[in-house]
């Protein structure tokens, strides 16, 4: 009697090193590839890399390319699809993702492909409601994930996007004015045109001192990008100085102003970020720091909001009313196109 | 009306300084001189001390202008008193040079001159530091250094600012 041992192998690697079997690549092409802008955006490890760039409501569309890498053996897999991922991840906890968008589109039920092919997809009036992120602890990124499903290995390609979230200017925006010191020894008042700030804007304002008792060196504003992640008892905070702009040089007096003006478009910021699906937050903060002879720092935190303005032009305006505001462009003195507009208006 | 797309840079509006404000002495004076330094006493019961002089327009020293002399030991105490009851970092004192007072040195151990000159150029920066200083101003042993006579070293500890008007 002979007994047959059937030994099972089973590889557990990339088939297509040993050239066995069958295996692609995948490439995904967005439809509107040639003509949709690119923002730039600094990766996990500080290289910067533009990205196609997406807003709110936007409609992700395009195909992916399938190409065969032996071509004439067929690719047996067990479903293809493609997933659009909107999703936080915390860099002290990451294996878990927190998915807040998750779209997916099946291309393919199980089966083979004979040659290479193309899926087109489209994830119609997406909601991305939050704007793409890298930070010290934290990200937050949109991307579109194409996945050829196979028993032992899948293959897969991801494409990254990057979201930014617009805003129009507020309503309500008002100065940031306040009075302080050290009692008896430094007293002032600092005023900051606005509370919000887009990002190119400028923070116009002044300090004014009231009393001087201390021998003052020099006066700065920092920018201070605090990034906080986490929630209850195990809460991070980052703080970053993204600019020191010096306002004055020398010992001011009492009665003295010291104009403020700050550029906010030479400076890598982002809009402020509050609670982002309740994981992470990112906040501004103006610091005014007085340092004395001995190089004592008295200094004074105030926060600001930052928004992003879209750059898009508004078409709002009425044919009619585009052609009556031309007329008063062309001539010299207003008050003739006040007169010419009058009589073209009557006649 | 100011184009949108461009950003108002404008100044905001300031009082206009007063002249007597702009040309006015600072109200931030504040000198102190550290010199003459003696050596009192003999054999090993000498000592040295400084002449440690203020002059000042800050309102929260009750003389403008005072006189006192102090010991390396009286700087010390000031110190040790600032470290355990105020909030501040303390700038450092020059060094105690204990090797110095050892017997058997080739020259005048801490007397020496040039020793002496270190010491009070040490002790100079350092009271000018401190005595600028918001917080150590706050405090009652840094007016009893600078302006009584002696040092109580059995003084109640305390602050001085916060009294009530009138005091």
């Amino acid at each position: 009697m002979s007994t047959h041992t059937f030994l099972s192998v089973t590889i557990h690697h990339n088939m297509s090193f040993f050239s066995f079997g069958q295996s692609a690549e995948i490439d995904v092409v967005l439809t509107d590839a040639e003509t949709r802008k690119k923002a730039e955006h600094k990766t996990e490890d500080g290289k910067k890399d533009k990205y196609f760039l997406f807003y709110d409501g936007e409609t992700v569309s395009g195909k992916i390319n399938i190409t065969l890498k032996n071509p004439g053996k067929r690719l047996e897999h067990q479903g293809i699809k493609i997933e659009f991922v909107g999703q936080i991840e915390l860099y002290y906890d990451r294996g878990n993702h927190h998915e807040f968008v998750s779209l997916v589109k099946d291309l393919a039920r199980p089966g083979e492909l004979t040659q290479s092919q193309t899926f087109d997809f489209e994830f119609t009036h997406v909601e991305k409601p939050y704007e793409t992120y890298t930070g010290q602890n934290v990200k937050l990124r949109y991307f579109l994930r194409a996945t050829v499903s196979r028993r032992l290995n899948d293959i897969s390609k991801e494409m990254d996007i990057v979201v930014h979230t617009l805003s129009t200017y507020p309503e309500l925006n008002s100065s940031i004015k306040m009075e302080v010191g050290i009692e008896d020894c430094l007293h002032i008042e600092f005023e900051y045109n606005k509370s919000k700030y887009h990002l190119k804007d400028v923070i116009v304002g002044k300090i004014y001192f009231l009393l001087v008792r201390i021998k003052i060196k020099h006066m700065e504003i920092d920018i201070i990008k605090r990034e906080t992640t986490g929630t209850g008892p195990s809460v991070y905070h980052e703080n970053d100085t993204i600019a020191k702009y010096e306002i004055m040089d020398g010992a001011p007096v009492r009665g003295e102003s010291i104009p403020i003006r700050l550029f906010l478009a030479g400076y890598e910021m982002t809009p402020t970020m509050r609670d982002i699906n309740k994981k992470f937050s990112v906040r501004y903060y103006l610091n005014l720091v007085l340092i004395d002879e001995e190089e004592r720092r008295y200094f004074k935190q105030q926060e600001i909001t930052l928004w992003r303005k879209g750059d898009v032009v508004r078409k709002s305006m009425s044919s009619q009313a585009t052609i009556g505001a031309q007329r008063f462009e062309g001539s010299a003195s207003s008050e003739s196109a006040l007169e010419k507009a009058a009589r073209e208006d009557s006649g | 009306m100011s184009d949108p797309t461009v950003a108002d840079t404008r100044r905001l509006n300031s009082k206009p300084q007063d002249l007597t404000d702009a040309y006015g002495p600072p109200s931030n004076f504040l000198e102190i001189d550290v010199y003459d330094p003696q050596t009192i006493g003999v054999g090993r019961n000498r000592f040295t001390t400084y002449e440690v002089r203020m002059r000042t327009n800050l309102p929260i020293f009750k003389l403008k202008d005072s006189v006192v002399r102090r010991r390396y030991s009286d700087f010390e105490w000031l110190k040790n008193e600032l470290e355990r009851d105020s909030k501040i970092v303390v700038p450092p004192l020059p060094g105690k040079a204990l090797k110095r007072q050892l017997p058997f040195r080739g020259d005048e151990g801490i007397f020496e001159e040039s020793f002496i000159e270190e010491r009070r150029v040490g002790l100079e920066q350092f009271i000018n530091r401190l005595a600028g200083h918001p917080l150590a101003q706050n405090e009652r042993c840094l007016h009893m250094f600078l302006q009584d006579e002696s040092i109580d070293r059995n003084y109640i500890p305390g602050k001085v600012r916060n009294l009530p008007k009138g005091t």
